[in-house]
């Protein structure tokens, strides 16, 4: 089917089986690492930067209690936080003087071998699933084809269009819907070659024994404490790439975008209608 | 047709539905925790991080060494903070003088040494980082006694695998603090016993008269306190069969290089 026919309502085959598995690979695989690596960051909820950095040493971000009020400290600024970091209930109503609150962390009650356990075990599975669909997609033409952003694409006319498309909430439709818009492949491009990679070797920076193998990954990431901090603000970063990529799969029209990383089947959008009826009629007889 | 009590706002129904989900998942994830088989499933990160290690570096590849201008200002003291035998006093009363480290197990010719006799020994100084489990790192400068030439001194039997540390730090009525490495990092240039921190006698709280220094291993393994090394063919005869206090106490792994 020439392109130029495509229209609105057409279905057609959107995303590979290659990136359908490695998506919901991801899916699960990331929250596993975030939610374990928050209890692991609860065994030190201190960042540093530089080479070294315990309780006496100035750190960045605490989170912490102090009397009854639990507390965010960034860089000298205190925000209490109480209920929800530094101090909180959990489930029987005790009060437990962690970080992150037993609803975010694997395992939800404090537990360092085994949230490390989890973190390493699935730290695997995401390394090796990145390197599987950064070799897959190299060989099948995605980057080539699906992501590469021209040279057209990279004009600031084009992207602020794009930027002011997205801010008014209205997306490509039909034809134009086939392919992907240059905001998501620059955030598609940060997420696998930019920020996976980053938080998959600031891991390994912390391992001491990956300090001994490849001493060169201190002077890249300026020291164990930095590639802490760095592994941290990944992390942080990927929850804000989740939360914008949830809020376009909404916004776009949920049922067909994820039909479409299930099935592969992509029905070409029209205008894209408001993703919840008017909760007006509600209680009306119908 | 429908009835104004029968319907559930879809906004209502997909916030429960959410909730419900993180709550299931919690506690479907807790539950795994305490799976025995899932357990033994999460233990192949274990494996798995030892075997691509030990691959990929060079069996006496260096942990980095820094200069004294990167020290840590406080080197902060972790775990144990002294000894807690009343032999283990004693030797504090008498600054260790008639203290003896006895060198056994798997050995042609068991030793015993005096703080005096390992401090006359050719050592090795390094300014290291140490890495606590829980995150947070310190630099400091040590002094001691490279645990190969002990080994060499005792002649180890070709039976032996492993080496264990037995500390004078009590974790409970009966348990010990022990921390046990294989003969890879034992006969590494780094590893030592140190008797001297920071250009100073080695303080009590950091494991006086000597302590373990396994520098590409985390800070749980730099076992404290060490008054016996014991030369064995397999750590499970020990204790409770894990290697290491915390292993037994807490599951901890074996191998701590990541």
């Amino acid at each position: 089917m020439e392109q130029a026919e495509l229209k609105p309502g057409d279905v057609i085959e959107r995303h590979r089986l290659s990136t359908r598995l490695w998506h919901w690979t991801n899916a699960l695989t990331l929250l596993v690492m975030l939610m374990s690596g928050l209890m692991i960051f609860n065994a030190h909820p201190r960042l540093y930067w530089g080479q070294y950095g315990a309780n006496t040493d100035d750190a960045w971000l605490v989170i912490d209690d102090a009397g009854e009020v639990g507390f965010v400290e960034f860089v000298g600024v205190r925000m209490e936080t109480t209920g929800v970091l530094g101090i909180w209930k959990d489930p029987e109503g005790e009060v437990k003087r962690r970080a992150f609150p037993h609803w975010m962390t694997i395992p939800s009650g404090y537990d360092l071998q085994a949230a490390r356990r989890w973190h390493f075990t699935f730290a695997w599975i995401l390394a090796v699933a990145l390197m599987l669909y950064m070799l897959r997609s190299l060989w099948n033409g995605h980057v080539r084809h699906d992501l590469h952003i021209g040279k057209r694409e990279w004009s600031p006319r084009h992207i602020w269009h794009d930027v002011t498309e997205h801010a008014r909430l209205r997306f490509p439709t039909g034809a134009a819907a086939k392919d992907y818009n240059i905001l998501q492949k620059i955030s598609y491009i940060g997420v696998i070659f930019i920020l996976l990679p980053l938080i998959i070797f600031t891991g390994l920076t912390m391992s001491p024994a990956m300090n001994a193998a490849w001493p060169i990954l201190l002077d890249i990431f300026g020291g164990r404490q930095s590639a802490r901090s760095l592994h941290f603000i990944a992390a942080f970063l990927l929850v804000a790439f989740f939360l914008v990529h949830m809020a376009m799969v909404v916004l776009a029209g949920p049922i067909n975008e994820v039909r479409s990383m299930i099935t592969g089947k992509y029905r070409l959008p029209g205008k894209i209608s408001p993703p919840f009826e008017p909760e007006l009629q509600q209680g009306e007889p119908v | 047709m429908t009835h104004r009590g029968l319907v559930l706002p879809r906004r209502k129904f997909l916030t429960g539905a959410a909730l419900g989900g993180s709550g299931l998942l919690l506690s479907g994830c807790d539950a795994l925790t305490e799976n025995a088989g899932f357990r033994q499933f999460l233990r192949n990160g274990e494996a798995l991080n030892k075997g691509a290690q030990r691959l990929i570096m060079d069996r006496s590849a260096l942990a980095p060494e820094f200069s004294a201008a990167d020290m840590s200002p406080t080197f902060k003291a972790n775990g144990s903070v002294t000894g807690d035998t009343p032999e283990y006093n004693a030797h504090v009363a008498d600054k260790f003088a008639r203290w003896q480290l006895r060198i056994d197990g798997m050995v042609r010719k068991p030793l015993s040494l005096s703080l005096a006799q390992l401090m006359a020994m050719p050592s090795r100084e390094q300014i290291t980082r140490h890495d606590c489990v829980e995150g947070w790192s310190a630099i400091g400068k040590w002094r001691g006694t490279p645990l190969r030439l002990l080994l060499n001194q005792a002649g180890m039997s070709t039976k032996t695998r492993y080496i264990v540390f037995h500390c004078a730090d009590m974790w409970a009525p009966d348990v010990p603090y022990y921390e046990s490495i294989d003969l890879i990092d034992a006969f590494h240039p780094q590893t030592i016993l140190a008797w001297s921190m920071n250009d100073g006698v080695l303080p009590i709280r950091h494991g006086a008269p000597l302590r373990l220094r396994v520098e590409r291993q985390l800070g749980y393994k730099h076992a404290k306190y060490v008054m016996r090394i014991e030369a064995t063919d397999d750590f499970k005869k020990f204790y409770g069969g894990n290697g290491g206090y915390w292993e037994d106490a807490h599951d901890y792994d074996w191998y701590a290089g990541i």
